[in-house]
Order: structure tokens, then sequence, then C-alpha cells
């Protein structure tokens, strides 16, 4: 693995670890499996295999701040605004 | 038009389960998760999307509390603020910390930091008050666009689509002029751990209320912190004949 693409999946795992802090079912649960799905891919060699593993890591963590930001939308929205359509 | 000022508050996280202490003198806040208040995530995206518009050179955020807040400060500098003012208030004083004395630093603030807007959430989700944004509008004599649903700069106006019972009011009011921001003003971006990092570059003021020559004084005693009352348990019925019977001993029909 070249230097730059080792930082790059490195960087990956920090940033999804930040963000599993605030997974609903907890940052253990989230570690747990954020670790295996890494550990999975470890004998990946091939750079632009490498690179698609990299995509897909940035596409999951945009899904988790989408869901972060529903998740919170909707808490507030049945507090709130209840009753309103 | 150069300045935006923003308020952010340290609450406890909108997840987390509230808790009374056995006391009732307030709520459990050791070891609770905090996070800065979801209304005032909304008014710090109003504010960055109005810069990365090119309607302001410039987005303040400032909180008032204890050494932690700065933490809140942080996170809205990591979604795009400029520059951080923690007002620094511990102890006592911040027990006691309510929204008139907040408005009277933000008043005191907005006029030294010469902005032009200020925009605050409409309310906090711990207290609920809902006043900090009107009671700041009051003290500095400026217009108020409160629940905001939308907001647009018209050269030296703001047209602010308001949030009112049953539907949407559409206000122009000059600036300098305070908004509040509604649930539906925008969808506030994350603030990731790359911004967080880079936001750790940017500058966060330090001060106290006396520095501003605010009193702090608080004239509202608490008297007493109560759980809302639990829902009491269902009962099943076998009829319709039954549940006609029970409605009417509980003087429903």
């Amino acid at each position: 693995m070249t230097n730059t693409l080792r930082r790059e999946v490195l960087q990956l795992y920090r940033n999804l670890l930040f963000l599993g802090r605030d997974y609903p079912k907890g940052a253990d649960y989230f570690r747990e499996r954020l670790k295996s799905a890494f550990m999975k891919n470890k004998d990946v060699t091939d750079p632009s295999e490498i690179r698609k593993l990299v995509d897909r890591g940035e596409f999951v963590i945009k899904e988790l701040e989408a869901l972060y930001f529903l998740r919170k939308y909707r808490a507030i929205k049945k507090r709130y605004y209840e009753g309103e359509h | 038009m150069s300045r935006v000022l923003v308020g952010v508050k340290r609450v406890i996280d909108y997840a987390v389960k509230v808790r009374v202490k056995p006391d009732h003198s307030g709520v459990v806040t050791d070891g609770v998760k905090h996070s800065m208040n979801p209304f005032c995530e909304i008014a710090v995206e109003e504010a960055v999307k109005l810069k990365e518009k090119k309607l302001f050179k410039e987005v303040v955020a400032v909180s008032c509390g204890p050494a932690q807040a700065t933490e809140t400060i942080r996170t809205a500098l990591a979604m795009g603020c400029d520059r951080g003012i923690h007002v620094e208030v511990t102890g006592k004083d911040y027990e006691s910390l309510g929204p008139l004395q907040v408005s009277k630093i933000f008043a005191a603030l907005a006029k030294k930091e010469e902005a032009s807007l200020v925009i605050l959430g409409k309310q906090a989700i711990d207290d609920d008050c809902n006043q900090t944004g009107q009671m700041t509008a009051a003290l500095l004599d400026w217009p108020q666009g409160t629940f905001a649903s939308e907001v647009e700069i018209e050269g030296d106006k703001v047209k602010v689509v308001r949030e009112i019972d049953g539907g949407l009011e559409t206000i122009k009011i000059n600036m300098p002029a305070v908004v509040t921001a509604d649930l539906r003003l925008n969808t506030p971006r994350y603030a990731t751990l790359p911004n967080i990092m880079k936001a750790k570059k940017k500058k966060i003021a330090n001060m106290k209320p006396a520095d501003l020559g605010v009193d702090i004084v608080s004239r509202l005693e608490v008297l007493r912190v109560d759980e809302p009352p639990t829902r009491l348990a269902g009962v099943k019925v076998e009829t319709v004949d039954d549940l006609v019977a029970k409605l009417k001993e509980s003087g429903t029909i």
C-alpha cells in the first residue's frame, strides 16, 4: 500500500470512529463493527480496489450524517411540534 | 454589513433521558452527555450560509457558561464560524443564569462587535424559555424576526418568513436586527473530525460579564423541579358495550 493511500485509510477509520460516538446503539457497538469491517479487507493490496473501499467508507460517512440529522429532527419535531402536519 | 453574531448554548444532549436531582433543586448534569442546542445548530448553519453567499464578512460564535462552553464554541467554529467569544460564567452565577442575563451579555457584545445581525436559536431544549432573542432585541431596541423558517437579505433589510400559529407570516425588517431560528430554517451540517481539528486554529476570546459591564444577578428563584407525571397504564375491554360503559364511567362521553 502506498503511503498516501495508507494515510487515507487511517484517516477514514478515525473519522468513522469519531462519528460512532453518536451512534444510537452506542459507541462500543459501532467500534466493534467498524473494526471487523476494516479487518475483513486487510489483505486487499490492489490500489484501485482500496480506492473503491475508501469511497464506500466516505459514502457511509454521508449516510451516518444523514441518519443523525433525521433522528434529531424527528425527536425535536415530536417533542415540540406534535399535532402539526 | 459585515458581521453576524450567533449564540450557541451547551445543553444536555437531546437523546439523554433527563433525571431530576433527589432534592428537587434541578436536574442531574454531572457525567451526562452535553452537546450544542439543536436550535443553535440551525442558527449557526444560517449564519455560515449567509457568509458563504458573501453577504457578511465574519461570523462570531458566542457562548455563556463554564469552561466546557468552549467545546460548544469549537463545534460552531468547525461548522464554519470564524472566531468565538466565551463569556465565562461559573458556579452559582451559572446556575442562576437565565434569558435576561444572557440577553444583556448579547446586547453588550452586539454593540461592542458592531454586529449587523444577531442570530439565535428560538429556544433551548433544556429550559425551553424562548425569551433570549426577544429580550436581546428589546434591550438593543432593534427589530426582531422570531421563529424564522426563511431568511433573505435584501440590501440593508432582512426578509423573514415566520412560523406562526396556523401558517406563515412574511415580514421585512431593518438591519441591524435579531433573528431567531425555527426548526425548518435549514439542515445543519455535521461538525466532522477534520473540521474540528482545523477549528482548533481559530481564536476564542475569553471574557467575563463584568468586562462588558453587565450585571448578571438573577431575580428569579427556582422553588422546585419535578419530573412530568408518568403515563398511567391502559385497560383492555372485551366488547364494544364494555368500551362504551368505560368511557361513560370516565366521563369522556
